[in-house]
């Protein structure tokens, strides 16, 4: 397949993506909103005066970088894996499969997709952020990479779910069980100084805990664990992630029979 | 690239398939169409020839053979494969929330086709399947025809040279039928290689110069229809009388059966070598004017049991 055909294909597939999730957006995109808003307002606002500093910040200061995330995260898996579940459950992932597209530019389009709905989830709760508190951007390219990579990260641990799954309770098995506790135990609402050292070392094994404090890090300037080594994972995320679902597409696990 | 592969538009060797559960739906296919060929594909339910289309169209993995399109070989010339076949699967397999223009021009772009292009040919299938009207509608408002019409117009919108239907009129109503079998008769006068698999055995008579019949994973006849019909041995042939008849006309020839169906006709059976001129000869002396005559059986489906039947008592 010629580079400008492939190019079209990827820009077919996240138009379609965009579209998709634009057009439920009273599904997609206004709850991660309400319910972020709801944290900003309880936890932020009315609790976190009483809790005072945390980190060396206000406590609403503290967690509206650890929220933004949990939206990030929460929204670029839920659109890959329920979007391209749906297209095997409804079987027009077959228009793909049976068109020339390589199977990276179908990874690489509903990726997009996935880190678009993440990002723009992302944008509206930031700027939901600002009725609560102001905050500066201290590193923006740092932030910008981070939220990328994470929006990524998660975007293909979506499809990868979506693949293996055979039902739609397959889909929120992994976001109910795995992912919600790896991001309400991944320092979004308190730092893992507060732990005590085995919580500590346990802490240091969830890999949402690097892609809250970098990007913490990012708009704050402050955070628990090493900028360097927290990118350097969310790169190796990224890569051993992709490389697994292009095997998986390759093989046709959860597609070809 | 042997010069008999590249006049066929596709070339099947040895293919075999087993499933996870280990059904073993596919026994060592072998099966060549030619180029510009309206080929019928036939075959009982579970037969196989679902299997083969899937592996063709590369949504089932083959467990051993080859498959050459236009004489490139599927599994190392991938992008030119499939850029070649153009699939309509036998289930409705599009987004019921998108709209109809969508489906087809998103199908556009997964073959490249630049926008312009896209649209241009999108307008072009759309309203050659009487769709155009309907293009701003969610596909899943469409009726049971127009979703196999849509699903024609996506699978012709990059122009393949070869084109797969998978029981294409499966549920349509016969006026729709009959449309839709002009229009393929017509994109094949231009060119386009047509395979089709249908359990309407008047479509592959009607449609199809060469047929192939698959039963157990396995090809039991190949060849042509012409010659397929010739091997039919028997013919009943349907009589309406202009005048009133009260009982069957009479025949001296025990191998000719005569049937009385009710005042204004009868039925013959008969060997498809006799000539029908002696039976007229009878009836003029019986004093039987007739008025039309029709062939009654389905000529084709009494063939395909009959070697449907053979292939068992031989198995």
């Amino acid at each position: 397949m010629f580079a400008n055909h492939k190019y079209i294909a990827f820009e077919t597939i996240l138009v379609k993506e965009v579209r998709r999730f634009t057009r439920i957006w009273l599904q997609t995109l206004v709850p991660p909103a309400i319910t972020i808003g709801l944290y900003y307002l309880i936890f932020g606002n009315l609790i976190g005066r009483r809790i005072g500093e945390m980190g060396g910040y206000p406590y609403i200061d503290f967690i509206v970088p650890g929220l933004i995330m949990m939206a990030v995260i929460q929204n670029a898996y839920a659109n890959v894996s329920s979007s391209f579940f749906s297209n095997k459950f409804q079987r027009c992932v077959e228009e793909i499969l049976v068109s020339p597209v390589p199977n990276y530019i179908i990874l690489l389009g509903f990726v997009a997709g996935g880190m678009v709905r993440g990002l723009l989830v992302g944008v509206i709760v930031t700027l939901m952020s600002f009725v609560f508190t102001s905050l500066s951007i201290e590193h923006v390219w740092l932030t910008i990479l981070v939220v990328l990579l994470t929006a990524m990260v998660f975007s293909l641990a979506g499809f990868i779910n979506a693949l293996f799954a055979n039902t739609f309770d397959d889909i929120s098995i992994i976001p109910t069980f795995v992912l919600t506790p790896l991001i309400y135990l991944g320092g979004v609402f308190y730092s893992i100084e507060l732990l005590p050292a085995v919580g500590q070392w346990v802490s240091a094994m969830n890999p949402v805990l690097y892609m809250v404090n970098t990007f913490r890090y990012g708009i704050l300037g402050s955070s628990d664990v090493n900028i360097y080594w927290a990118l350097f994972m969310l790169v190796l995320f990224s890569a051993v992630l992709f490389a697994v679902a292009l095997i998986l597409l390759r093989r046709g696990t959860g597609l070809r029979h | 690239m042997s010069h008999a592969d590249s006049q066929n538009a596709i070339s099947i060797r040895n293919l075999r398939k087993t499933y996870a559960n280990g059904h073993v739906a596919l026994k060592g296919i072998d099966l060549d169409v030619k180029e510009n060929d309206f080929f019928a594909l036939l075959g009982p339910n579970g037969a196989g020839k679902s299997t083969i289309i899937g592996i063709i169209s590369t949504l089932v993995n083959a467990s051993d053979g080859t498959i050459k399109i236009f004489g490139k070989d599927a599994a190392s010339h991938v992008y030119e494969a499939k850029q070649s076949l153009g699939v309509v699967p036998q289930e409705i397999n599009f987004s019921q929330f998108e709209k109809v223009a969508d489906i087809v021009m998103t199908q556009a772009g997964y073959y490249g086709l630049k926008g312009s292009l896209a649209r241009e040919r999108t307008e072009k299938y759309l309203k050659k399947l009487d769709l155009w009207d309907k293009r701003d509608n969610r596909s899943r408002m469409l009726s049971g025809g127009m979703k196999r019409r849509l699903m024609i117009a996506r699978a012709l919108v990059h122009e393949p040279r070869l084109l797969i239907l998978d029981e294409p009129t499966a549920g349509v109503d016969i006026e729709l039928r009959r449309s839709m079998w002009e229009f393929l008769q017509e994109i094949n006068r231009n060119g386009t290689t047509i395979i089709l698999t249908t359990h309407y055995l008047e479509e592959a008579e009607s449609l199809c110069r060469n047929i192939a019949i698959i039963d157990h994973g396995q090809i039991v006849e190949n060849t042509s229809m012409r010659a397929l019909l010739g091997k039919l041995a028997m013919q009943t042939l349907v009589f309406d009388t202009v005048n009133e008849v009260s009982t069957a006309p009479q025949f001296n020839d025990p191998e000719v059966r005569c049937q009385w169906l009710d005042s204004h006709s009868f039925e013959v059976s008969m060997s498809t070598d006799r000539d029908i001129n002696a039976l007229f000869a009878a009836f003029n002396e019986q004093n039987v004017l007739i008025k039309s005559m029709r062939n009654k059986t389905n000529r084709l489906e009494e063939l395909f049991l009959s070697r449907l039947k053979g292939q068992q008592t031989a198995s």
